[in-house]
């Protein structure tokens, strides 16, 4: 199934934030689990304020690709060069501190808090107060309290959630549940954003919802994106530029209508005469 | 005397003895939350804590230094267990992290009593367990200084971790991992670091608990069963949560020295050994999840 997004809500041709130098660069990635070759030398870059999809069929090594990025997966060659600063080795948490937030494809939300208590959570890097301060609660507690509601009360306006803040999260339907996932990402203010197939399992009306967000934040933050998606029509719709994995190896890169007519791309999704 | 002020003074005993079984379980809680584990090792951490205390008393140092020594070896042993069973143990079954901690009870139990010998100390405080003099005489309640000095030390420690783990950087990040540990990671939340932590924590919780507690019995190989205290705790206040464990503390701690008092007699005795067990099998049929632990709801 292909959705088609608005033309109102697609990018317009100028644009807020144009792009700048490559912010992410990934040279010669390989990663196995064993016997399992996930992705084999792949390079591509992304450049500051560009919306970068990365598709494939099932088993193509997208979600690897992404955890290769955010440091939950460590691969056994290549480089991660992030805003010009090559790291041999990423960590979830340096990942974080160098302003990399994502979502998930399986959700993964704290169930036992409201909807602004977990995105309250995405702020915990912005919070700088020691356990004095709060029980003390010197100028700088208080001061980084406010501002951490204010910018987490800007992002439940821009998603449209304010009527289920207080909302334990795991009373939320799925569509909304994505939604709240996207702002505690955001929340961290993050520099580049990895979305794991943030339309997964959506209706017609929730993917169209989303899409609307992930440019608005690209335009408005001029937030960079990485993105993996399944939805062929959204990705073309909406990003940039597009990596295609097949196999774990990359089979095409570039503008949507570039990888449209690319032949190794259309054989993969359609499967080719042997 | 009036009753009332006899009703009070066995009130008061009981919510001070109260805030010590708080003051366990508490240790208990925020190891359940980090590593969701039940630590089946905190009483023998309890011991081996005081052991070592009193040990480094014995070797000559005087209190203030005995301290601090004794709280860095605490906060080893936690950080030990974190490194050594727990991390190489995640992502495994909650049954094979109970028995990990099973055995590592035994471990510790066995070189506290290699390190420091079998037999039972005194542990002199210098609070005398003797009656407040001026109490006595207004209000004619029997109120021992002891009791009153332990209460205070470990509502002040209860109340200092209550805060740092619900509303510091700290309390946000463990909440977080306690509920999800690959989106605790994703938003820059150094995982190793809170279990660490916590585990250290506990490691100080269990010196002070067997402080408080050694000086009143002992210090002798039965404070290991303190922590079988700290079930009828939790239970009561739920494995997860904060608030709950205190307020259920305090409740398990008044209402077994009411219960001995006052209905005791008519059983021979002897009813706060098994009153709070009591008091947690009810809570068990009524309200499972505990006072303010998570609802637990499965959907079919």
């Amino acid at each position: 199934m292909t959705i088609t997004v608005p033309s109102s809500i697609l990018q317009s041709a100028e644009r807020a934030f144009p792009f700048g130098p490559p912010v992410l660069e990934l040279e010669s990635i390989s990663l196995r689990f064993g016997g399992v070759q996930a992705l084999t030398n792949i390079s591509f870059n992304v450049l500051e304020h560009e919306v970068r999809a990365i598709i494939g069929p099932n088993g193509a090594g997208k979600s690897s690709m992404l955890n290769v990025i955010n440091g939950i997966y460590v691969p056994q060659e290549g480089s991660i060069t992030v805003a010009g600063e090559r790291l041999s080795e990423m960590t979830p948490t340096h990942a974080a501190h160098l302003g990399i937030a994502r979502t998930f494809q399986n959700i993964a939300l704290f169930r036992g808090m409201s909807v602004l208590d977990n995105i309250m959570a995405g702020r915990i890097l912005r919070t700088h107060a020691t356990f004095l301060e709060v029980a003390l609660q010197l100028p700088r507690a208080r001061r980084e309290e406010t501002e951490n509601r204010a910018v987490v009360e800007e992002i439940i306006e821009f998603l449209e959630i304010e009527h289920i803040r207080k909302t334990p999260v795991s009373r939320l339907p799925y569509g909304l549940q994505k939604r709240v996932e996207l702002g505690r990402a955001l929340a961290a203010e993050p520099k580049i954003l990895l979305l794991d197939e943030p339309m997964a399992g959506m209706n017609i009306e929730e993917k169209q919802d989303m899409c609307r967000f992930i440019l608005d934040v690209n335009d408005h933050y001029g937030t960079t994106v990485v993105l993996i998606e399944h939805d062929m029509g959204v990705v073309m719709d909406i990003s940039d530029r597009v990596v295609v994995l097949d196999y774990g190896k990359k089979i095409g890169d570039g503008t949507p209508d570039e990888v449209r007519s690319n032949q190794d791309v259309i054989d993969a999704y359609l499967g080719v005469a042997h | 005397m009036p009753d009332i002020w006899f009703f009070i003074e066995v009130l008061v005993g009981g919510l001070l003895s109260g805030i010590m079984y708080s003051l366990v379980a508490l240790g208990f809680v925020l190891i359940y939350k980090a590593s969701s584990v039940f630590n089946f090792a905190q009483g023998a951490m309890v011991f081996f804590a005081v052991l070592t205390f009193v040990g480094v008393m014995e070797l000559g140092l005087p209190f203030w230094a005995a301290l601090p020594v004794a709280i860095g070896v605490m906060v080893l042993v936690g950080m030990a267990t974190e490194r050594f069973v727990l991390r190489p143990l995640v992502s495994q079954s909650e049954d094979t992290l109970l028995m990990a901690t099973i055995g590592l009870s035994f471990v510790i139990e066995g070189v506290a009593q290699l390190a420091w010998g079998v037999d039972v100390r005194n542990l002199d405080l210098g609070i005398r367990d003797e009656p407040i003099n001026w109490v006595m005489d207004k209000t004619g309640m029997l109120i021992s200084q002891l009791d009153i000095t332990a209460g205070i030390v470990a509502s002040v420690m209860v109340a200092s971790l209550a805060l740092l783990f619900s509303r510091t950087k700290v309390g946000r990040g463990l909440r977080a991992v306690a509920d999800d540990h690959t989106a605790a990671l994703s938003i820059g939340i150094p995982l190793k670091h809170i279990w660490m932590l916590v585990w250290a924590t506990a490691g100080v919780v269990a010196l002070v608990a067997g402080m408080l507690w050694g000086a009143r019995s002992g210090v002798q190989f039965a404070l290991v069963w303190v922590a079988l205290k700290a079930l009828p705790v939790l239970i009561i206040g739920g494995f997860t949560s904060v608030p709950g464990v205190i307020v259920a503390g305090l409740l398990v701690g008044a209402s077994e020295k009411v219960v001995e008092v006052y209905i005791g007699p008519k059983f021979g005795g002897g009813v706060e050994v098994w009153f709070p067990y009591v008091l947690a099998v009810l809570f068990l049929l009524v309200r499972p999840e505990g006072l303010f632990g998570e609802k637990i709801i499965r959907r079919v």
